[in-house]
């Protein structure tokens, strides 16, 4: 896979439903269009959730991913 | 206006009308993930719902009455965390403080596992400027006042719900 360079990390390991998708649109907001955010889950319902929240909101899930046993998405602002 | 403008946010419309713990996150819950998803949120809170307006929340929970609450342990292992103890409800309807024990384990099992408090889940509604509609009628019917509630809430009748929820994409009732 090739290497995506975020430019922000949201850490939203521990965090049950709501939480992971709230969060991750209000950091969205901080970063600019076209930048890229690496947000980190526990929660197994995060990725079927990021995938219906990134449908939603019209950024882009660039990819969602598992690393050491955690949940990983890159997320593109598109607006 | 979801239905006349093409390019308006989706809009969903809640009714909160319970006002215990375990009823009070689906609203919140719901509120807050359509808020993050870029939608507009409205919840009308009447009768007990009207309540999750109050400055201090002090919504509860009842296992009696509740036969399919599972009554667990927020500490030790997680084998002894995962067992459901089986309490008859005529010993969790007689035993003095025990929906107050139930509450507190509640809310030490939520914290535990992640979950936000309704508090914070509230405020983030707020933050995400849902529309918080205080019914009118039940303030009105318990006595209550408009300074009995958050200031970030506004009051109306069901009509100015309605109103709001014929352009909704999503209406639901709990």
């Amino acid at each position: 896979m090739d290497v995506i360079k975020e430019d922000q990390v949201l850490d939203c390991s521990g965090m049950l439903c709501p939480m992971p998708v709230v969060k991750t649109s209000k950091a969205i907001k901080t970063i600019e269009v076209g930048q890229i955010l690496k947000m980190i889950a526990t929660d197994p319902g995060a990725p079927p959730d990021m995938e219906a929240w990134s449908r939603q909101t019209g950024n882009e899930l660039l990819r969602s991913t598992q690393e050491d046993g955690k949940f990983v998405f890159y997320i593109r602002r598109s607006k | 206006m979801s239905k006349s403008d093409p390019d308006a946010p989706k809009r969903l419309a809640l009714i909160a009308s319970k006002g215990t713990l375990d009823w009070a996150y689906p609203p919140f819950i719901l509120a807050s993930a359509a808020g993050a998803m870029g939608w507009e949120v409205g919840v009308f809170f009447t009768f007990y719902g009207l309540t999750l307006l109050k400055p201090k929340l002090t919504a509860a929970v009842t296992p009696v009455g509740n036969p399919a609450m599972p009554m667990k342990m927020p500490f030790g292992p997680d084998g002894f965390q995962n067992i459901s103890w089986p309490i008859p409800q005529l010993i969790m309807a007689n035993v003095p403080g025990f929906n107050a024990l139930a509450t507190t384990l509640m809310k030490q099992t939520f914290e535990n596992k992640g979950v936000a408090t309704v508090e914070e889940l509230r405020q983030m509604c707020v933050e995400m400027d849902v529309r918080l509609i205080g019914c009118q009628m039940t303030m009105d019917v318990f006595g209550f006042k408009r300074e009995d509630f958050i200031k970030e809430c506004e009051i109306g009748g069901a009509a100015t719900f309605l109103e709001y929820a014929a352009d909704a994409d999503v209406q639901l009732f709990i």
